[in-house]
């Protein structure tokens, strides 16, 4: 049967993965190729880059980075970040991205969706959403998750998946940071409104977390984090082993 | 040489290092001269059945490869690459393939049963049906990535390995020098490494 999916998200920005603020304060940082090889060695189902340079020489050196992992690393690799328009698809996918996620640009033009899902098929484009509760209500957020556009998020999800979107990644601004565990109910009122994939992010802390994720919400495929793989609080080997051995099915390497 | 056939879907770039990672020399092309004088060819594909068999027949490759497979020489398809070895699908229609493999492509939807996600996208195990050289590599349960949404059906022949999704799906079909994975070995890390690099060794 199919495995659920565990994967390490990386943001790039000046061509060095931005591992957060550690615990002396300073900005971390690392190079994509080498952390992409060793998670791909440790057994990570699929990579996640998002570009956050704003700048054009960053935009390159972004695409530099794909290449080179793209390069010597075989495994499904996404790519997020700066995804405005249909020639942003074509310029990752060229890079050797298996799949594009599109948010901001998606919520200013939903068209993006339709028209790259009709261009290089659904299984190709990944919604990403930022969500967070408004007075009890789940809303989108745009920006990187600092402008509240106002829309219902349930609403926007299903709208991009009947506009072609094949998979959505939530993204709880609730739960993130919080390491607290995934945002279950977010999760659970997603999985019940979409029948494409559904990657889980925002507020794993350690290894718990994971096998209440995949427990609590069946229908999730993937839990997606950051620096707790970054900075080796939870190792991806250890974290596969646990939830098999949870009843979970995993891809063990 | 390897030759990977460019008619023109989907993006090449991965299946060519995956290649060149191992060592072997690959090349993107969709000139029939190339294609002759490779000592192996892949045919990718990803996307809709109809819309690559028809470009596939506009640029003619079509029948360079159904040439070279009669010629005897290793022909491995992937993905769509693969469904398209088989004699018809029914993805949008009916729509002929290459008819190297004897059998039909059919949807999920309809067979697998319902509250499963369509398309399989994930690692699934690959349940192995006969011993085939494309697998020497492959151990008991280990994983490859899907994505599709149609597969091989009424192929009892060539089968060689399946997957576990509601119901078994084609995941491997080989008839002699003509083999197919409806996964992404180019995807599939170690596994996927190991199935390209059996494929290289495959006597000609």
């Amino acid at each position: 049967m199919i495995t659920k999916r565990i994967i390490p998200c990386l943001d790039v920005r000046n061509g060095r993965v931005v591992k957060g603020v550690n615990f002396e304060g300073l900005n971390d940082v690392a190079d994509p190729v080498r952390l992409a090889a060793q998670y791909s060695a440790e057994g990570a189902d699929e990579l996640v880059f998002y570009d956050i340079t704003a700048t054009y020489e960053g935009r390159t050196l972004f695409t530099d980075v794909l290449r080179s992992v793209a390069e010597q690393i075989f495994i499904p690799m996404t790519v997020g970040g700066g995804i405005n328009t249909v020639e942003d698809f074509d310029r990752v996918l060229k890079c050797g991205a298996d799949k594009v996620s599109v948010n901001s640009g998606a919520i200013r033009n939903p068209g993006l969706i339709s028209e790259a899902a009709i261009k290089y098929g659904s299984q190709c484009v990944v919604l990403s959403a930022d969500v967070k509760r408004v007075d009890g209500v789940f809303r989108v957020f745009s920006h990187g998750g600092r402008i509240d556009t106002g829309m219902e998020a349930l609403e926007w999800i299903r709208q991009g998946v009947s506009l072609g979107a094949g998979e959505v990644v939530v993204n709880s601004i609730d739960t993130d940071g919080v390491k607290q565990g995934f945002d279950l109910k977010m999760l659970n009122a997603v999985t019940s409104i979409v029948d494409v994939p559904v990657i889980a992010s925002g507020g794993a802390g350690e290894i718990r977390d994971f096998v209440t994720l995949f427990t609590e919400v069946p229908d999730v495929d993937a839990g997606l984090a950051a620096s707790i793989f970054h900075f080796q609080e939870v190792k991806i080997p250890d974290l596969k082993e646990v939830l098999h051995r949870s009843g979970i099915n995993m891809r063990i390497v | 040489m390897i030759a990977i056939v460019d008619y023109g879907v989907g993006n090449l770039f991965s299946l060519r290092c995956s290649l060149e990672s191992l060592g072997l020399k690959a090349e993107v092309s969709s000139v029939p001269d190339v294609i002759r004088n490779a000592d192996r060819v892949i045919l990718p594909g990803v996307g809709a059945f109809g819309d690559a068999a028809d470009k596939l027949r506009e640029t003619g490759l079509d029948q360079v490869v159904i040439e070279q497979a009669e010629a005897g020489k290793p022909l491995l398809g992937i993905c769509l690459g693969m469904q398209l070895l088989f004699d018809k699908s029914y993805e949008f229609g009916e729509h002929a393939g290459l008819g190297l493999l004897h059998g039909q492509v059919i949807p999920m939807q309809g067979t697998i049963p319902a509250g499963l996600k369509i398309p399989q996208m994930g690692w699934n195990a690959l349940l192995v049906k006969r011993s085939h050289p494309l697998l020497k590599n492959v151990r008991e349960g280990d994983c490859v990535y899907f994505v599709h949404s149609y597969y091989a059906s009424d192929c009892e022949d060539s089968l060689v390995a399946t997957t576990e999704y509601g119901i078994e799906l084609t995941a491997v079909a080989a008839n002699g020098n003509v083999m197919g994975c409806q996964f992404h070995p180019e995807k599939s890390g170690k596994v996927g490494l190991g199935i390209l690099s059996a494929f290289a060794e495959i006597k000609t």
